[in-house]
């Protein structure tokens, strides 16, 4: 009896979170058919698009760069003492190149871009739906969804790869100063060896995948803010919803593009 | 008289709750007709289905002869930029400041010079007496200067409705009486018609022109203000007199 009481509320606790996840997987489907209708509908919000990537790009900036630096340090000092095991050295550069580029770059920045970005988003959208700023634009005669919805997921969706190559380029400083310090190498050594190393089609995948996990900061920190209720509580769980969302979204994507990348061009 | 607004049976629902119920109301041009009832009985949906930020589940909304619930997004936009409405919490986009959020609307929709639009904003800034506000943010403006703010963007592109939801709520006795004999001295000056939502009998007292009572969805009493508060209706006693001590309270 007292195994059947306490069984009925956790199953209906788990049938409620199912059907909160398959509304949200049904809700972010409709935002994005939404957003791919609208995008070429006039008018195209490009000083919105300009403000919100000028923004965007600043905000992340300093974090990015300091978590650049970092990585490409440390993953160059952790690697150094097995490939002295292995007796590979001199690859320390170029492997830890490949990384960078190849993974690391792109979904470090993307998961520091979606924490920044997407909660920003999300409690930006949140409070204007809560405070009914988004119905004053809408009965304004302004698409408010063009408006605030679209240019956003736009300005998310380019701003990020542009982020990527500058983190894999700051990286890249970092790795090389603990080169130098574990190593002792030379700069032009250093440089030969990573360009010897990483090839133009280790970059193309890495960066171009970049541009799907912005349009996933984009569309659910959109989605989350956009569709917040319950006042000021529910603005603070579309802000934490929303990292956690994309963050595991880009996770995904991640694996699921790189194997498309691997079977499309098995020699990459 | 032209009739502005003319709503016939409209019903709306959440989920099993009917919220209106076959409601039906006429608006005549220049008039400023109050919406009383008391909280949850539907007073706010019937002025958001009036501008479909609320689909109604059934019935016709007429603004100026064109049904509003047939219209396309695109001619429903049309409609909306001759409509004022002024929120509750005013609305104000917080990252903009008040010259911006003024500004919205003339950019968005008119063809005005930036020294027409700068006119315009100082003429609306003027008529509510805020003309210092112009380079604040919506953080650093109290609560009624909000409401003033939110109603100068709300006139600033000459509508011929204007529909208020709770315009004094949260306001204190002088400011609330201030901004109901700003919002009578608006209509008055650019001949408005309004749509008032409100509890407050004095805001009522000081701009109404008819007022309906709404109860369980739907309209169970119409008249003149005075009519109202002196009506022997048992509801009306009652629902009158918590109002009135909630006046003299505040008035106190």
């Amino acid at each position: 009896m007292k195994n059947s009481k306490t069984s009925i509320p956790k199953a209906s606790k788990m049938e409620k979170r199912l059907t909160e996840f398959l509304e949200m997987i049904a809700g972010l489907w409709q935002f994005q058919w939404q957003f791919f209708k609208q995008i070429f509908v006039p008018p195209y919000e490009i000083e919105q698009i300009r403000k919100h990537m000028d923004e965007l790009g600043i905000k992340t900036l300093p974090i990015v760069s300091v978590t650049g630096f970092i990585i490409g340090l440390v993953i160059t000092m952790q690697m150094h003492p097995v490939m002295v095991r292995f007796g590979a050295e001199a690859f320390l550069p170029g492997s830890v190149g490949i990384s960078i580029v190849r993974e690391l770059g792109p979904v470090i920045t993307a998961l520091i871009f979606a924490g920044r970005v997407s909660s920003g988003i999300g409690a930006e959208l949140g409070s204007m739906r809560v405070t009914e700023q988004i119905d004053a634009m809408e009965v304004s005669g302004v698409n408010p969804f063009k408006y605030l919805v679209v240019t956003r997921i736009f300005a998310c969706t380019f701003i990020l790869p542009i982020l990527t190559v500058y983190v894999i380029f700051i990286a890249f400083i970092g790795s090389f100063i603990a080169v130098v310090l574990v190593q002792n190498m030379s700069y032009i050594y250093y440089l030969d060896s990573v360009i010897a190393s990483v090839e133009f089609g280790d970059a193309i995948p890495g960066i171009l995948k970049t541009f799907v996990f912005g349009f996933i900061v984009g569309i659910v920190g959109s989605y989350k803010g956009y569709t917040a209720t319950n006042g000021t509580e529910g603005v603070g769980k579309a802000a934490t919803t929303a990292v956690v969302v994309s963050s595991l979204m880009i996770l995904i994507f991640d694996m699921v593009l790189v194997k498309v990348t691997l079977w499309l061009w098995p020699t990459i | 008289m032209n009739i502005v607004v003319d709503i016939k049976n409209v019903s709306k629902a959440f989920g099993s709750h009917v919220v209106l119920d076959n409601v039906s109301l006429k608006v005549e041009e220049g008039e400023n007709m109050v919406v009383f009832g008391q909280s949850g009985t539907g007073k706010s949906v019937l002025l958001k289905c009036m501008v479909r930020l609320l689909e109604p589940d059934s019935g016709e909304i007429y603004i100026e002869d064109t049904n509003v619930l047939n219209l396309s997004p695109k001619e429903l936009n049309n409609v909306r930029k001759h409509l004022g409405f002024l929120f509750q919490g005013a609305a104000l986009y917080d990252s903009m400041s008040v010259r911006e959020n003024l500004e919205f609307p003339l950019i968005r929709h008119f063809n005005f010079t930036p020294k027409e639009r700068e006119d315009k904003i100082k003429s609306v800034l003027e008529k509510v007496s805020l003309e210092e506000a112009i380079e604040k943010m919506p953080s650093e403006l109290s609560g009624g200067m909000k409401k003033r703010i939110g109603l100068a963007r709300s006139i600033i592109t000459e509508p011929k409705l204007m529909l208020y939801d709770e315009p004094t709520t949260g306001l204190d006795p002088i400011t609330s009486k201030e901004i109901s004999s700003l919002i009578l001295e608006l209509q008055k000056s650019l001949k408005m018609t309004s749509v008032v939502v409100t509890h407050d009998l004095l805001c009522a007292e000081i701009i109404a022109d008819r007022a309906i009572v709404l109860n369980n969805g739907i309209v169970q009493h119409e008249g003149t203000i005075t009519e109202l508060t002196t009506s022997s209706d048992p509801f009306l006693r009652n629902f009158f007199s918590h109002e009135i001590v909630e006046d003299q309270n505040r008035r106190n």
